[in-house]
């Protein structure tokens, strides 16, 4: 760690928005800054931002890309409404972030960048910085030249040069906000070699350098360590998380993972990384197209595999008949769902929850089928060990709905003790005596799961409708019309393996606040300020989407107003609705954006005012 | 595999007790009995088989043999049977599909099937008719096919199955036909012999919608003339006495040309049938007979080595457990960057 020679002062709560042109390496400058302040022992959370080109053209508003940490000494449950700091290496960064930052707040901007070319390209008419001194504190740093002139003695070409001023602002801005550089020194040295480790080590330090003697900053900060739950933490995103979970259920439940998926953003990291570990056993089958996708998954399901099928909103739809024949068939799978703004093509690296009817309705007939969905990067991996158990004891396939916020979006996680993790065994059938392929579990109703290679047991199913336990083809209508209520019953009773509902406040008054998936964070925290100055608000997380926890109805008549807030335009405002005649209003966002507190809060307060 | 039953497992082992409800006449019956006649000489135990179809008449097949078996999704049987083979290699997975089912709606997992050459047998029922669907032009259907879709007749053109197969990179293809039961019980053994991907084309006959569409190579009499008959080693001749004729291959173009009685068909330049040459081209040579310019071949059209797709997937996976030991939960959970708050 640098020595600090200026004064150091503790603040308590602090969000830096990286920005620059999608080729300045602002998602590793930001993980990298993530990693060594959760080492600090922050609580943080994460948002990264970056658009779906790969490289857009140089200097475009197109291409920025953003990554946002907010990190604490508090509990903190999300990236922040407002970023204290911006750092934006050119003049599009600064265009397409300045809205954002806190009124009175720090630019930290490479004005060697802040040329006629570059203003033109971000859509300024005219130097927008003495404009912008009048409201917040602006630092301009010559980043490009002081980190050419750092490795002006070695023999890289100046664009190879330039590419590493990323590592000399992650120095600068180590050393003002005090933190760790082990982490990123170790990484540095397993990732380069040569020339180019010397370069980024030396321009690393010369940032650090420049912030102990520039007289720009006065002084550096500190974050005090958060008081967290006691315990091994590491960082995860959503989508390492629901490919771990993937992994952990394949441990716990005894049975070896088959995963079937067709490249799509944001969910394609969950088959990168399951691909990378096959010494658990893991198969990984990167498909032609979705469909081949799903029905693979659908046929190892059939085999004997605990399988999973992982896509985006365009791939869900593509499944859906094949999920449908698992519905018919009745086979345990998991479909991953990493949500993103639509409809169509939409905006891929976009967040949005507006899968959510899609998944709970999205095919022919009545085909109901369970439907989960995560809260935190975190709860990704526990929601994927709950779905496999799901789908293995009800026998049915399984939808989980996650998004393309918590897919990119970290936090630090209490890694889980794996002993205290949920085990369950699963049973093949194996007795061929009386053997029926559709004969049910009084309790469940699940059918047996009788795999091929089982003496006895050979049976034939399929998407045409099947006799009541014999399974043999029927088009008997009462036949028919009880298979389609056995199906739904089925998946009603699930509702007994949810536990109560836990209210967030007190468990009845004005007005409860209903949210699901990855808005948690911004719902929880509106709704504690709110509580804080006094409002009568309470919150309900819901996780269980398709059946509804049994004692929802209950909850939501505690409560005499009651507010949706979701990423699309009121899905599961509609659903409340049907179910329960509640008059339900919705809070709807649908920018591809994350909610932030304040929204919700500016709402909550005046849903109470309005009823006073 | 090992065979687990200690008796001998009969024709009737596979029979399932669904009755059989294709049209009377249909070809879907020869084959059937057929393939039912030869699983018990395969020696595999038939719960260790399955049969998987997507949507048509030919997919009702899985029902009628007493195996495992899965009637899937229009088109898709091939993924489905992927995700079977993929996770389980001790199963015996065979695909039936046909002409709409799997070059129509499924053309895209059939292409990717082949060409991933998973070892599973791919029997495609080829009638050159939509059935079940009630008589519409398929892909395979002849140009100017008059059909209930097609009142003036067809304007698509048809797409080949053996040079599609070929084309996906089939390390196994052949072609048999319906009626013919020792050529399609031999092309049977072939398949399920073949390590890899076997791709059968069947030439089958719809007797209500396409009656007739093969008479000439179903009838005894004429096959002599229109079909020729692959044997491995021996040369591309056909004809009956007095009339018969061979097959010259110059620069990948196929020609005819006639035979007295007592030539040396080879020496006359006819080429020598080699189902295993390296080169794809001369399967596509063969691919390319098309009736009635030239006989129609029939018979093992390639057969190659190629690792197979679960070989290679278990195999990573057993690299993996030897070169990292088997995976550790509590280990992947630790691993990288952690630290202790207390």
């Amino acid at each position: 760690m640098a020595q600090p020679k200026k004064p150091v002062e503790d603040v308590e709560d602090v969000a830096i928005r990286f920005a620059g042109d999608s080729g300045d390496g602002m998602q590793l400058t930001g993980t990298k800054f993530t990693e060594s302040t959760a080492l600090a022992g922050n609580d943080l959370s994460t948002f990264p931002d970056f658009p779906a080109e790969i490289r857009a053209p140089a200097g475009s508003l197109a291409g920025v890309s953003g990554f946002q940490i907010h990190f604490s000494s508090e509990d903190i449950r999300t990236p922040a409404d407002e970023p204290d700091v911006l750092v934006a290496l050119n003049p599009a960064a600064l265009h397409a972030n300045i809205a954002d930052l806190r009124s009175g707040g720090m630019v930290i901007l490479n004005s060697d960048a802040f040329t006629g070319k570059n203003l033109e390209r971000a859509g300024y008419d005219e130097d927008p910085l003495p404009e912008l001194e009048d409201r917040y504190r602006v630092v301009e740093i010559p980043l490009t030249a002081l980190n050419r002139e750092a490795l002006k003695d070695l023999k890289l070409s100046t664009r190879d040069k330039d590419r590493c001023k990323n590592f000399f602002t992650l120095g600068l801005m180590f050393w003002l906000y005090n933190r760790p550089i082990d982490s990123t020194l170790r990484w540095l040295e397993s990732k380069f070699r040569g020339d180019v480790l010397e370069a980024n080590l030396r321009v690393f330090k010369a940032g650090l350098h420049f912030g102990e003697t520039t007289e720009l900053f006065p002084v550096s900060f500190t974050v005090p360590k958060a008081k967290i739950q006691p315990g091994t933490y590491r960082n995860i995103t959503g989508n390492q998380a629901l490919a771990w979970g993937i992994i952990a259920a394949g441990v716990q439940l005894g049975r070896p993972i088959f995963l079937g998926a067709y490249p799509i953003t944001p969910a394609s990291e969950i088959l990168h990384e399951l691909a990378r570990y096959r010494h658990f056993g893991v198969k990984t089958f990167q498909a032609e197209d979705e469909i081949a996708a799903a029905s693979a998954t659908i046929g190892a399901a059939f085999a004997g595999q605990l399988a999973a099928t992982t896509t985006s909103g365009p791939g869900l739809l593509l499944k859906q008949e094949a999920i449908g024949l698992a519905v018919m068939t009745e086979l345990p799978l998991v479909v991953v769902d990493v949500q993103r703004a639509g409809p169509s093509t939409g905006m891929p690296t976009k967040t949005e929850q507006a899968d959510l009817l899609t998944a709970v309705y999205g095919r022919n007939s009545d085909s109901p089928m369970p439907v989960l969905a995560p809260c935190t990067p975190g709860d990704c991996f526990t929601v994927m060990i709950e779905a496999f158990q799901l789908a293995v004891k009800y026998m049915t396939p399984v939808i989980v709905l996650s998004d393309g916020y918590l897919a990119n979006s970290s936090e630090p996680w209490l890694i889980p003790d794996v002993d205290s993790l949920p085990r369950s065994e699963v049973r093949y059938h194996e007795d061929p005596k009386d053997f029926m392929p559709y004969r049910r579990d009084p309790d469940t109703l699940a059918r047996p799961w009788a795999i091929p290679g089982t003496r006895g047991l050979e049976h034939r199913i399929g998407g045409l409708e099947s006799e009541e336990n014999t399974g043999t083809v029927s088009y008997v209508p009462e036949n028919h019309e009880r298979m389609v209520q056995l199906r739904a019953e089925k998946v009603a009773r699930i509702a007994q393996d949810i536990p109560p509902i836990e209210v967030n406040g007190a468990d009845r008054g004005e007005l409860l606040v209903i949210g699901w998936g990855g808005t948690y964070g911004a719902i929880s925290s509106a709704v504690n300020e709110a509580r804080e100055d006094g409002r009568d608000v309470s919150s309900v997380h819901l996780r269980h989407l398709n059946p509804f926890p049994s004692d929802l109805g209950e909850v939501l008549a505690r409560f005499r107003r009651i507010l949706v807030p979701e990423l699309n335009s009121g899905q599961l405002r509609h659903l409340l609705r049907a179910e329960y005649l509640v008059d339900a209003e919705s809070l709807s966002k649908v920018q591809g954006q994350p909610f932030k507190v304040n929204e919700i809060r500016a709402r909550i307060d005046r849903v109470l005012a309005a009823g006073s | 595999m090992a065979a687990a039953t200690t008796t001998p497992l009969k024709t009737k082992d596979f029979v399932s007790d669904l009755d059989v409800r294709w049209c009377p006449g249909c070809g879907d019956y020869s084959i059937l009995k057929n393939i039912q006649k030869v699983m018990p000489e395969l020696g595999v135990p038939k719960e260790n088989v399955v049969f998987v179809s997507g949507i048509g008449c030919s997919s009702r097949f899985p029902y009628y043999m007493d195996t495992f078996g899965f009637h899937t999704i229009h088109g898709r049987a091939p993924a489905f049977a992927t995700g079977i083979r993929a996770s389980r290699p001790d199963l015996s997975v065979w695909v039936v599909t046909g002409d709409g089912d799997g070059l129509s709606i499924g053309g895209n997992h059939l292409v990717h099937t082949i060409r991933r050459n998973l070892n599973m047998q791919i029997l495609l029922f080829n009638n050159r008719v939509y059935g079940l669907t009630k008589g519409q032009y398929s892909p395979t259907s002849r140009e100017g096919m008059r059909s209930k879709s097609s009142p003036q007749g067809s304007i698509d053109y048809p797409i080949d199955p053996i040079a599609l197969a070929l084309a996906a990179g089939a390390t196994f293809v052949a072609r048999t036909i319906d009626v013919d039961a020792p050529h399609l019980q031999e092309t049977l053994h072939r398949a399920h012999a073949h390590q890899g991907t076997a791709f059968i084309e069947i030439l089958q006959n719809c007797v209500v919608y396409n009656d007739n569409e093969w008479l000439e190579l179903e009838d005894r009499k004429t096959r002599i003339s229109s079909a020729l008959s692959l044997e491995h080693g021996e040369p591309l001749v056909f004809g009956p006495k007095g009339d018969r004729k061979g097959i010259r291959i110059h620069d990948g173009v196929p020609s005819i040309i006639s035979l007295r009685d007592g030539d040396d068909p080879v020496s006359h330049g006819v080429a020598t049938h080699n189902e295993s040459h390296r080169s794809a081209s001369y399967a596509f040579a063969l691919a390319s007979l098309s009736r009635p310019e030239f006989p129609l071949p029939i018979g093992v059209i390639r057969a190659v080595e190629k690792p197979t797709y679960e070989a290679m997937l278990h195999a990573q996976v057993d690299d993996a457990i030897e070169a990292r030991g088997p995976g550790d939960l509590k280990e992947l959970l630790h691993s990288g960057d952690t630290w202790p708050l207390s």
